[in-house]
């Protein structure tokens, strides 16, 4: 059955931008596209254990701030080494202006 | 005195990741993320502008040198096109394998494959290499990359300054990966998914260089390696004056970039070339920031970094006493004095290596060793 979790309200993501949220002793990256759409990923590069939210969003790509790997962070894919492994991603809904992602 | 194994492989490499050090949780000066979003911020402009001028500087001296040959006036012109060839692409080829100078992921590519030909290193390989050196920044068994190593290899240093070490290995690495093989270290930090790519790269360059060779044959002059592949012998000077100064005589083993890594004021034309990599506390404190946000990010950030060197000939004056004292102390290491607007080193996070301060010298200038 679907776990609906409250992440964050959806303004407190500028566009094109991500943040982090944690939950349950996991953490994950929420990011606000350029068109305005939301999207949910694990927090942790997938190269090393750093987080993504503190990197940069450029159109799609997520990029990882310790070592410039990249990720599209619609579909999670490795798109720039030294990432190789993709990132888990995770179905995220708008409900009454809040974000809610589904763990 | 304590024995350093700098190998990927030895018994420092084990003790790093027993002791926590590998992959550590590094500090980083304070900076809102709506001012770092700012400065991350990529833009096209300008790293196309001073590759334009880099080309272009090469095709006219490397011209000028051509024309001139074989007469002694051309010395001149060569020197400045192997500064171009064998300097400058030391730095683009830095910068670019972090994909930072440009917006468009494919002039990044460009220009990284340009600079590794010219610096000799494969792009696969020294991708990898580098992020583990901004992964563990000298951490001894972890960095592949550390330059002034304990003792400090004084002699090696100096014969780089003329490509004699690093272009030699990475000529007979080539060859080496060219025949389907990989060294051992290099194995174990590049993923084996990306192993063939090395050696299609080596195998690429066999082929330019073999037709450089073949044209010096035929013309039976060494004017054709003059362009292509000497340079990087003759003008590799710059690039190690420069880049030793980025983390020799500092600490090793520790999580603070502020420790091990050095900023220096420098000529304008030696930060062309070196593309602001004398803000090096502040690159690898923030490896995303592009080189021409770097003077931008020191001025942010600079109230909790050591205070800068004032110059290349300032900073020589500090590291060289280090590094001779380094021969006979290999525990010695420089701690700089951070500034009071700063937030203090964590000397419990850095208890192993800074626990040697009994013969860690703190006042850079005057810390020669007693004779």
């Amino acid at each position: 059955m679907a776990n609906w979790i409250d992440a964050c309200a959806a303004d407190d993501i500028e566009e094109e931008d991500v943040i982090r949220f944690d939950h349950a002793g996991r953490t994950f990256a929420i990011y606000r596209s350029p068109d305005d759409q939301y999207f949910c990923t694990d927090g942790l590069c997938t190269h090393e254990n750093v987080h993504l939210a503190d990197g940069l969003v450029m159109d799609h790509t997520i990029e990882c701030p310790k070592h410039n790997g990249q990720f599209d962070y619609r579909t999670g894919e490795a798109t720039r080494v030294p990432v190789c492994v993709n990132l888990a991603i995770y179905q995220v809904k708008l409900a009454d202006g809040r974000v809610l992602i589904e763990i | 005195m304590t024995e350093r194994n700098y190998s990927m492989n030895g018994p420092d490499a084990a003790r790093a990741v027993e002791n926590g050090l590998a992959a550590a949780d590094w500090y980083h000066s304070d900076i809102s993320r709506k001012e770092m979003k700012a400065l991350m911020k990529r833009e096209d402009q300008p790293a196309i502008r001073d590759t334009i001028v880099l080309l272009g500087l090469m095709i006219l001296f490397a011209g000028l040198g051509v024309v001139l040959w074989p007469s002694w006036w051309s010395a001149p012109f060569w020197l400045v096109y192997g500064v171009l060839y064998g300097s400058a692409m030391d730095s683009r080829w830095h910068e670019c394998g972090h994909g930072t100078p440009f917006r468009t992921a494919k002039y990044n590519d460009w220009v990284y494959q340009i600079a590794s030909f010219c610096m000799v290193r494969n792009p696969v390989t020294w991708r990898w290499s580098h992020a583990r050196h901004h992964t563990d920044t000298i951490i001894v068994g972890r960095d592949p990359e550390i330059v002034a190593m304990r003792p400090p290899a004084l002699f090696r240093i100096f014969l780089n300054l003329f490509g004699l070490i690093d272009a030699m290995q990475g000529w007979k690495r080539m060859l080496l990966n060219a025949s389907g093989k990989l060294d051992p270290e290099e194995a174990s930090y590049i993923p084996e998914s990306e192993q063939s790519k090395v050696v299609t790269v080596a195998r690429t360059w066999v082929v330019i260089y073999a037709a450089v060779i073949t044209l010096a044959v035929a013309m039976q002059s060494i004017l054709p390696l003059m362009v292509i592949g000497l340079p990087r012998l003759y003008g590799a000077w710059h690039h190690v004056m420069t880049g030793v100064l980025q983390h020799a005589g500092l600490a090793e083993n520790v999580i603070d970039h502020r420790l091990n890594s050095r900023t220096v004021y420098m000529n304008p034309i030696s930060r062309f070339i070196y593309w602001n990599m004398n803000y090096h506390i502040e690159h690898h404190m923030f490896p995303m920031v592009p080189y021409h946000q770097l003077p931008k990010l020191h001025a942010m950030i600079g109230h909790d970094l050591p205070a800068p060197n004032t110059s290349i000939w300032n900073a020589y004056r500090e590291v060289l006493p280090v590094l001779r004292r380094q021969l006979a102390y290999h525990n010695d290491f420089l701690k700089r004095d951070l500034p009071p607007t700063a937030r203090p080193y964590r000397e419990d996070l850095h208890e192993a290596a800074l626990g040697e301060t009994a013969t860690a010298s703190t006042h850079p200038i005057s810390a020669v060793p007693a004779e």
